[in-house]
């Protein structure tokens, strides 16, 4: 409680204290480029890693409550449609890291949970995550966010329905068919000690991983906020360019990155006057379809599978792209 | 003579829990193995869907993260 609060006293300061800092204490003159880059980063650096450490906390406490195996058994009753809606948004919730997409693939399988179904889970979990989701909400605003958000589900539900149709079950390799999965464990209900210690240890975890791919990302986005003149790159990156969304997803595909050494380039990008579905395909291509979990996949998966995977979801982000630039434009 | 398994197919947080697992072992004094679990089948059996996950005496105590070296501590100190 007392923490909460100092949390919203430090917030609130904010504003005053990069003003304070760059001006008053370092003595820059006001509208520099130096000083305009200086106040961005003083003020956005805390910013986003206060909203990180509470939304990772706030997540934390949440999943507390969810686990794969619970996640399973919810699923495994379901048909296909609103088992894709449910899956894709679970996905979000359920803590899932991509080093365990094999049990948890041959798991889902085992209880009887469609391929399609299967997939809109593994689609959304990695491509709808909350540090991206905070990140855009705090450097470009809560519209952005709303529209990653309900795009990104979006994406996972259509995807996943699209590879349920096509009948892949065959490409599934044999043994995965060939395991008998236990009595799944049920894990007994944490008190809520144990779930305020689980929730601050996702924060020492998550924060501590990804505190420096932000502040060099928004080192970068200062720097172009202060120095580089607006609209430099609608050129290539606009909406006028109809072939700059394949090309981005494309691009993402090889490159592998978490979403908080993403977001602070997809700002530089924006600012330079790229436009915002463009952008937003590229970052979620690159934390969507990435070669390790294809790798990882590849196990349970024959190749042919691989294929439509990758193909599917990067159809599905095109289509994102291009609406955006339109609707948006 | 107690038996901790750690089940995971060799992702890094599974080899941490490894770890723990050993240096609190090393710790508490107790007789125990420490046994890395990598094969799917063998994971599959315990109903365990995401890994890491570490095992007592067949009994499956943690789920889906890595556990603290008081946890194991723990453990061990049961019967």
């Amino acid at each position: 409680m007392a923490s909460l609060a100092a949390w919203f006293l430090v917030y609130g300061q904010l504003v005053p204290f990069s003003r304070w800092l760059t001006y008053d204490l370092l003595g820059l003159a006001r509208g520099s480029h130096l000083g305009d880059a200086v106040e961005f980063f003083a003020y956005d650096t805390p910013k986003v890693l206060l909203l990180l450490t509470l939304v990772v906390f706030g997540v934390g406490l949440l999943r507390s409550f969810v686990t794969v195996e619970w996640t399973r058994r919810v699923l495994a009753g379901k048909r296909e449609s609103v088992g894709n809606v449910l899956a894709a948004l679970l996905g979000v919730v359920t803590p899932f890291c991509s080093c365990s997409a094999v049990p948890l693939f041959i798991g889902f399988v085992t209880a009887g949970i469609p391929l399609g179904v299967t997939f809109s889970f593994l689609i959304a979990a990695p491509m709808v995550n909350e540090i991206a989701l905070i990140l855009l909400y705090g450097l470009l605003g809560w519209k952005v966010a709303a529209l990653y958000f309900v795009t990104g589900i979006a994406v996972a539900v259509v995807a996943g329905f699209v590879i349920g149709r096509l009948r892949m079950e065959r490409h599934v390799e044999d043994w995965v068919l060939k395991i008998r999965a236990g009595e799944a464990h049920v894990a007994e209900a944490m008190s809520w000690k144990g779930r305020v210690r689980y929730a601050l240890e996702s924060v020492r975890d998550i924060v501590g991983r990804v505190w420096k791919f932000m502040v060099v990302g928004i080192a970068v986005g200062a720097g172009i906020h202060g120095w580089v003149p607006e609209g430099q790159l609608a050129g290539i990156m606009g909406s006028e360019a109809w072939w700059s969304v394949p090309l981005s997803v494309l691009i993402g595909i090889p490159m592998y990155s978490n979403a908080a050494g993403v977001i602070p380039v997809v700002e530089a990008l924006l600012a330079k006057g790229a436009a915002l579905g463009t952008v937003l395909a590229f970052m979620m291509s690159v934390i969507a379809l990435s070669l390790p979990e294809m790798v990882i996949l590849r196990k349970v998966l024959r190749p042919r599978l691989i294929a439509v995977f990758i193909g599917v979801v990067g159809a599905g982000i095109l289509l994102v792209g291009w609406l955006f630039n339109v609707v948006v434009a | 003579m107690k038996l901790i398994q750690v089940l995971g197919p060799g992702c890094a947080k599974c080899t941490e829990a490894a770890r723990i697992a050993a240096e609190a072992v090393a710790e508490s004094g107790v007789e125990a193995k420490v046994e890395k679990v990598e094969d799917i089948q063998k994971i599959m059996e315990f109903g365990v869907f995401s890994t890491p996950a570490v095992v007592v005496d067949g009994k499956v105590k943690v789920v889906g993260r890595v556990p603290s070296k008081k946890d194991v501590a723990a453990w061990l100190a049961e019967a």
